[in-house]
C-alpha cells in the first residue's frame, strides 16, 4: 500500500446528522490548502502560476508547462452533475445504514474539466440519503456547501457537499 | 509497421490451473507451486530450466519461495507488474521480453489468489489503494463497483447504452461458462429475466455485472519460438504485447482528465496494433477483462473493434457469443462466469483457443486478443497460432 495514509480513518463524533465512522480525508501537504479554504467556506482549485492552468486533484507539477509554482485559486462554487452512482449494501458501516445513497461527480461551471466527487444532499447537514437518488439527472445544476465534521479531539474538517440550485 | 522486436519471437507452450472454487484448502504458495510445476509438465520442460519468474505486484507468493519449493536453478530475470487486474498480460509480456532478449530461455508467469488474503482495501478504512482517496472515499465511493458504476452511468448517458447492452455481455460470457466444466457457473444458466431481476450492487450495475469471487491459481510457460516448435502442444505465439497508461489517468477513479471515457485501453491499443502484422478486423476471438460488464464495452471501443460509442450496438444479436457472433468474447466464461483470478484465466483461455482445445472453440481460430483491466493502467497480448 503506497499511501496507507489516504485516510486518518474512522471516528467522527456524532454531531448533528453525521454518524460515527464516516471517513474523513487524511490531508497531505499537497491538499491541505484546499481543506483550509474549505474551513473558511471557500471552494478553491489548484492553479499553475506559470501558465494559469487549473488542475484537480492537486499535484506538485503542472503537466502542461512543468512548472512547480502553484497556488489556490477561488472558483465559483457552482456546477452540474456529470455522473452519479447509487451504492447498495454490502458496504462499510455507517455508509450501509444510509444506503442506497448517491455519489455524484460535479463539473464546475467555471471550468467543466475540473470535476469533484461528492454527494447531493437536501441541505448542508442532511444525511447522504436525504435526496431520492432516482430523481437525480445528469446536467442538473448544483452548488457547493461546506459541512464541518468534528473529531473526538475537537479538531474539525470541512468537506464540500452539493445541493440543488434553481436555474 | 515497427521493427520485428517481440513479434512471434516467443510462444506460450505450457499452461495449468487449479480447480476454481469459493474456497480451496491449500495455501497460496502450494497452489502456485503446483500450477507452475504442472504448466512445465504440460510444456514438457523441466522446472530446473526456468530462468525468469514474472507476476503481479499484488501477488502474495514470492520468487524466493517459488524457487526453493519447485527446485529451480539460477533465476536471472524476475519482475512484477502493478495496478491489480491491469497487470496480467503485462506479466506474460515481460516474461516474453525476457526470453526474446536472452535474459532467460524459459520464463514462467503465474497468479495464485485466495479471497481471504491480500489487500481488499474497501473492507478496511485504514488501508487504501493508490487512488486519490481523500477526494472520493468520504462520500461513500468505497468499492471498485462504485467507482466503475460512476463511469458506466456517464457512458450510458453519452452513448445511449442501456441495461440490455450490459446484459448482452453478461449473458454471452455465462453461455460460454455453461459449456466449460471447469467454470464456477458451468451448471448455472442465466436468462435475461434473471439478469434484470438480480439485486443492485451499485446502480446502474447489478449483481450479474460483477465478476465472481474465486480461489485459484494459474501459470503459463514461455519459451523461444525455435524451441516451441519441438514441444508437446501447438505453440501460442506472442505476436504483440503492450502496456498502456494514458495522460493524466487516475487509477479506478478516472473522472478528472479531459476525456474519462477513453481510458488505458486506447493507449495500450495504439502500441499493440503498431507492433502487429494485423488489425482488429483480423482477430478471431477475444478475451476481454471483465471485472465488470461495462469494461468489455470500453475495451471493444478502445481496441478498435468498433468506433467510440458503438460498443452497445456491437453487443446486439449475440455478436459476442460463440456460434453466432462476429467476435466471441471470454469463451471460457471469463471473470464474470468462469473464475475471477485477476484475468489470468483469460490468458490461458487464449492459449487454449490457439491450441484448438477450448470448450467454446472458435472454428479455425488463428488469432486471439487478450486484454487486462480497463480503468487501471493496463496491458494486452495478441496471440497467434
Amino acid at each position: 500500500m503506497s499511501n496507507a495514509a489516504a485516510f486518518s480513518g474512522g471516528y467522527v463524533a456524532n454531531r448533528g446528522p453525521s454518524v460515527e465512522g464516516f471517513l474523513l480525508p487524511a490531508t497531505d501537504e499537497e491538499s491541505i490548502g484546499f481543506f483550509e479554504a474549505a474551513r473558511r467556506g471557500e471552494l478553491v482549485v489548484q492553479a499553475c502560476t506559470a501558465c494559469g492552468r487549473l488542475r484537480h486533484p492537486p499535484r506538485p507539477m503542472c503537466p502542461t508547462c512543468r512548472s512547480t509554482e502553484r497556488e489556490w485559486r477561488p472558483v465559483a462554487p457552482t456546477g452540474k452533475v456529470w455522473s452519479y452512482v447509487i451504492p447498495h449494501p454490502p458496504l462499510l458501516e455507517p455508509y450501509s445504514s444510509v444506503a442506497p445513497y448517491n455519489v455524484i461527480v460535479v463539473e464546475l461551471d467555471e471550468n467543466p474539466l475540473i470535476r469533484f466527487v461528492g454527494n447531493l444532499v437536501e441541505d448542508v447537514d442532511a444525511p447522504l440519503d436525504s435526496v431520492d437518488p432516482h430523481g437525480i439527472g445528469i446536467g442538473e445544476p448544483v452548488e457547493c456547501v461546506f459541512r464541518t465534521f468534528t473529531r473526538p479531539d475537537g479538531s474539525t474538517e470541512s468537506l464540500p457537499f452539493w445541493v440543488r440550485r434553481s436555474g | 509497421m515497427s521493427p520485428a522486436g517481440l513479434r512471434d519471437a516467443t510462444a506460450i507452450v505450457g499452461i495449468a490451473q487449479t480447480p476454481f472454487a469459493k474456497h480451496l484448502d491449500p495455501p497460496e504458495i502450494e497452489l502456485a507451486c503446483q500450477v507452475i510445476v504442472d504448466a512445465c509438465a504440460d510444456a514438457g520442460i523441466d522446472p530446473r530450466e526456468i530462468g525468469a519468474l514474472c507476476s503481479y505486484t499484488m501477488e502474495a507468493t514470492e520468487e524466493v519461495d517459488i524457487v526453493r519449493n519447485i527446485g529451480c536453478g539460477d533465476i536471472t530475470f524476475f519482475s512484477q507488474v502493478g495496478y491489480g487486474g491491469g497487470a496480467g498480460c503485462g506479466v506474460v509480456g515481460q516474461a516474453a521480453m525476457a526470453v526474446a532478449t536472452g535474459q532467460a530461455e524459459v520464463a514462467v508467469a503465474w497468479r495464485s489468489r485466495k479471497r481471504g488474503s491480500g489487500p481488499r482495501p474497501w473492507t478496511n478504512t485504514s488501508v487504501q489503494l493508490r487512488v486519490p482517496g481523500q477526494w472520493t472515499r468520504p462520500y461513500g465511493l468505497l468499492r471498485p463497483v462504485d467507482e466503475i458504476g460512476l463511469l458506466t452511468r456517464r457512458y450510458m448517458h453519452e452513448y445511449g447504452a442501456t441495461r440490455d447492452h450490459l446484459a448482452n455481455v453478461a449473458i454471452a460470457v455465462r453461455k460460454h461458462a455453461n459449456r466449460n466444466p471447469e467454470a464456477m457457473m458451468y451448471d448455472r444458466p442465466m436468462t435475461r429475466d434473471d439478469y434484470m431481476q438480480s439485486r443492485w450492487i451499485s446502480e446502474p450495475l447489478c449483481l450479474f455485472d460483477n465478476c465472481l469471487e474465486t480461489d485459484g491459481a494459474l501459470a503459463c510457460v514461455i519459451t523461444s519460438a525455435d524451441r516451441a516448435k519441438d514441444l508437446r502442444h501447438p505453440p501460442a505465439y506472442v505476436h504483440a504485447f503492450a502496456q498502456g497508461l494514458p495522460p493524466e489517468h487516475q487509477t479506478m477513479v478516472n473522472y478528472f482528465n479531459d476525456d474519462p471515457l477513453t481510458g488505458p485501453a486506447w493507449a495500450c491499443a495504439r502500441r499493440l496494433w503498431a507492433n502487429a502484422d494485423f488489425g482488429p478486423e483480423d482477430v478471431d476471438v477475444a478475451q476481454l477483462y471483465d471485472a465488470f460488464s461495462p469494461l468489455i464495452l470500453l475495451s471493444l471501443e478502445g481496441y478498435g473493434f468498433c468506433k467510440r460509442g458503438e460498443a452497445p450496438g456491437f453487443t446486439e444479436n449475440g455478436n459476442l457469443e460463440w456460434g453466432t457472433g462476429s467476435l466471441p468474447v471470454n469463451t471460457s466464461g471469463g471473470g464474470m462466469s468462469e473464475a475471477y483470478v485477476h484475468g489470468f484465466n483469460l490468458i490461458t483461455e487464449g492459449v487454449k483457443q490457439m491450441r484448438g482445445t477450448s470448450t467454446a472453440q472458435v472454428e479455425g481460430a488463428e488469432t486471439c486478443l487478450v486484454t487486462s483491466g480497463e480503468g487501471v493502467p493496463t496491458s494486452a497480448l495478441l496471440l497467434r497460432r
